[in-house]
């Protein structure tokens, strides 16, 4: 063995000895401690009964279910509002980039205060004042404000109409047909565009074909779609409630405000950066072959802009989703509050739950970022 | 029909004359807005669901005859070149300063006009505005958390001794100013430490639950700033290496940490941490979550790192090791001081996400500004100033992290230098 081979592998070794030397002083401790107070180690709580309630929940759950069934409703609100955070906070950011970027000296001004703003307050902070300072400031259920006899905002969340859907199957699978037609178009008129030359309108086509498709069930009566409106009454002498429709809870949407206007700085940043990264030259040779600036926009400087763009975002897509664990600050039942706190509260399995919850947003985290990998290597420049 | 065509496509021979007309109808617009917002007069008699609307229509007419290419007056020019280039912008401009008249007002009216100062009860707030007596009354525990009144002179002093070396360091040669920052970074954290938690040289012990306000929030995230950044460096360097081994250690351990939410890490170390210690040794949960916070943003500063490790060129490395440089040599020397200062940016953002992340610890219980804020809007004598306090811990983060972000900037400017 010369000299180099074992100034190689000397460092190797010891992180190995230190690292299973560490492990074994944690795992010996951990077991000492759990014989101590009479500790159990395992996953077969999963399958007991819960025994406790949850405020919001996406399938159908009660206070007999099981924990796993606990952590699916903890882990579906999770993903509940990480989506509509990501939608939100990609179209507040989007918006406010293309503002902060404005020839108009005021709009670029305000967009600049909004995200300096909004940037430089802690997350949970925003949290709380739209929890406690904004939302509890709304009128009681007998105050509401009142949106078409249909749309009630109180105290309690906000009260929307429900939808009631006869012979919803027929629906799903008409919207799936139609969006299978929809890629058949694109996939045709881009044969032809590139193949000979030839302009299809793709977008309306599609458009259309949605349009027929959801309709007809409608016109030929196979498809009935009616609304749950929800209606005060009466819980007692002085206190009323809503029934009926689909509650929004205050918990969701002050998660989502704070989640969306937070990320949406960061993204708002992103798109800046990204589009002062598509070289000047780009939109003066789009403009002399005649584009219009609305197409240079949209097939020149987006497309290259988007491929500086989606890196970063992805990053704060993570974030959001990770972030949306200070759900646990406002009770809003998410897989942090209901498996790692409450449920933990009650079993007392430290252990198993914490690995159970951190592995769950580690596998989010990695299927996120899988997928975006994808997308970004597919719009990446394909050199010829 | 000349005077038509001559309304609607202005022409330049008429110019003073409509520049003077357009003007005077955009600010009839603003008057309009400010008169209903601020002493609530509806001059045009717009009902309230479409206040702007009538506004926004007299403003655009007016705006449209203000658009010339070239007017005598240099304040219309600028105006016309900013804010009114065309159309759209136009639109744009008016909508915005009739939101801005709309609720600086209001806002004004919450934070000073309306608000009550002086007082140190509840009752004493009769203004429809903020209620600032809440804060004032509140104040010290906001600052100190529940340190006991009579030693909150051990944190003061913790603090202007950083102050007064950080401003001893700033004025003092280069070659002092490296000891005094080594000395900031090693020895005096745990003076610092140690003073406030007490024990030694006749101070009486404080115990950690009762630490809290700004100053926990300070404390924390200077600790773990310090410790983050070496441990982040080091990891950095190690997914870099080339030992496979310490190279998957390093991935292993970053991605764990990128990839789970800094609460779960927190309830780790509340919960299950001590599960792992022997049962005779106790670690305070405060030095439990920050090992956690630490370990967390470690795995994010060494990203930032590598970043910068990465846009080196490999010329940079080959030539250090050419003049002789062993591996810690070359990284010391050359490699790092060129790596980081390209990634300030990065650890700067770093720093500011950390110190943001610093509330967090509110949910296992310790009770940094926000938990302070929390405690004190659940007081019964103090019920229903959740705004007041909120906004002003706002305005506390706002301040630390806006200056922080711009010293960042000042210094990349500062250190930029030229390839």
């Amino acid at each position: 063995m010369n000299f180099n081979t074992l100034r190689k592998s000397i460092p190797q070794i010891i992180t190995i000895i230190l690292f299973v030397s560490v492990i074994a002083y944690f795992w010996s401790n951990t077991y000492s401690n759990m014989e101590y107070y009479g500790m159990e180690f395992g996953y077969d709580f999963l399958k007991k009964a819960a025994s406790f309630d949850i405020q919001f929940s996406l399938i159908e759950y009660d206070g007999s279910s099981p924990y796993y069934r606990a952590y699916f409703v903890g882990l579906l609100n999770t993903i509940l509002v990480s989506v509509l955070g990501i939608f939100f906070a990609t179209l507040i950011g989007l918006i406010i980039g293309i503002s902060r970027l404005s020839k108009n000296y005021l709009v670029s001004k305000l967009a600049e205060v909004y995200i300096e703003l909004f940037r430089n307050i802690p997350l949970l902070l925003q949290l709380f004042f739209w929890y406690f300072a904004v939302l509890r400031a709304l009128p009681l259920p007998e105050n509401a404000i009142n949106f078409g006899d249909a749309i009630y905002v109180t105290i309690k969340g906000i009260y929307v109409p429900k939808f009631l859907w006869s012979n919803f199957n027929y629906f799903i699978s008409s919207f799936i047909a139609a969006i299978i037609a929809g890629f058949i178009v694109f996939s045709y008129a881009k044969k032809q565009r590139e193949n000979f030359g030839k302009h299809i309108p793709a977008f309306f086509i599609s458009l259309g074909i949605l349009v027929v498709f959801a309709s007809s069930g409608f016109i030929f009566g196979l498809v009935d779609l009616e609304f749950e409106y929800p209606e005060i009454y009466n819980l007692s002498e002085t206190v009323f409630n809503f029934r009926g429709g689909v509650t929004i809870i205050p918990e969701l949407l002050s998660l989502l405000f704070a989640l969306s206007l937070y990320t949406s700085t960061f993204i708002a940043e992103n798109v800046r950066a990204g589009i002062l990264g598509v070289d000047k030259g780009q939109k003066e040779a789009a403009s002399s072959l005649g584009f219009t600036p609305g197409l240079t926009l949209r097939l020149v400087v987006l497309p290259q802009a988007l491929r500086i763009i989606i890196p970063p975002t992805t990053n704060q897509y993570l974030n959001l989703t990770k972030n949306s664990s200070l759900a646990a600050a406002i009770a809003y039942p998410d897989l942090v509050l209901v498996f790692a706190g409450t449920a933990l509260n009650q079993t007392g399995r430290a252990i198993e739950i914490i690995t159970i919850t951190m592995a769950t947003y580690l596998t989010l985290s990695i299927l996120i970022s899988i997928f975006m990998n994808w997308y970004n290597r597919r719009i990446a420049i394909k050199e010829k | 029909m000349m005077l038509i065509n001559n309304i609607i496509k202005p022409k330049t021979i008429n110019q003073n004359t409509l520049v003077i007309f357009g003007s005077i109808l955009v600010a009839l617009s603003f008057l309009d807005v400010v008169l209903l917002s601020v002493f609530n007069i509806n001059l045009t008699g717009s009902s309230s669901g479409i206040s702007f609307f009538v506004p926004l229509f007299i403003g655009f007419i007016g705006l449209y005859y203000i658009r010339f290419e070239h007017t005598n007056y240099k304040f219309i020019n600028t105006i016309n070149k900013n804010l009114n280039s065309d159309w759209f912008n136009s639109i744009l401009t008016l909508l915005s300063v009739f939101i801005l008249l709309k609720f600086i007002p209001i806002i004004l009216n919450w934070f000073i006009f309306d608000a009550n100062f002086v007082g140190t009860t509840k009752e004493e707030c009769t203004g429809d505005g903020a209620c600032w007596i809440f804060i004032n009354v509140w104040l010290k525990r906001f600052t100190y958390g529940l340190y006991p009144d009579s030693e909150t002179w051990r944190i003061n002093l913790a603090f202007i001794l950083l102050i007064f070396t950080i401003g001893v360091a700033y004025f003092s040669k280069p070659k002092i100013r490296t000891y005094i920052i080594l000395f900031l970074l090693f020895v005096f954290p745990f003076i610092a430490l140690n003073l406030i938690s007490g024990d030694v040289a006749g101070l009486t012990y404080v115990e950690t639950d009762v630490w809290g306000g700004l100053a926990l929030t300070l404390i924390v995230s200077i600790f773990a700033i310090i410790f983050c950044f070496p441990l982040g460096v080091f990891l950095a360097m190690g997914r870099r290496s080339e030992l496979p081994v310490i190279r998957y250690f390093s991935v292993g351990f970053i991605e764990l940490w990128r990839g789970v939410p800094l609460i779960t890490v927190l309830f780790m170390a509340a919960n299950m941490f001590p599960l792992f210690l022997p049962e005779d040794i106790f670690l305070d949960k405060l030095i439990r979550c920050i090992i956690g916070i630490i370990l967390f943003e470690a795995a994010y500063m060494a990203e930032v790192v590598r970043g910068g490790l990465q846009s080196l060129p490999k010329g940079q490395y080959e030539a250090a090791k050419s003049i002789g440089m062993g591996y810690w040599r070359m990284h010391l020397l050359v490699i790092l001081p060129q790596a980081l200062k390209i990634v300030i940016p990065g650890i700067a953002n770093t720093f500011i996400a950390l110190f943001k992340d610093t509330p967090l610890i509110f949910i296992v219980g310790l009770l940094e500004l926000i938990g302070m804020i929390d405690l004190a809007k659940t007081n019964p004598k103090w019920l229903g100033f959740a705004t007041e306090g909120y906004v002003f811990a706002a305005l506390v983060y706002f301040i630390f992290c806006y200056s922080m972000s711009r010293y960042s900037q000042r210094l990349e400017k500062r250190l930029s230098t030229e390839r």
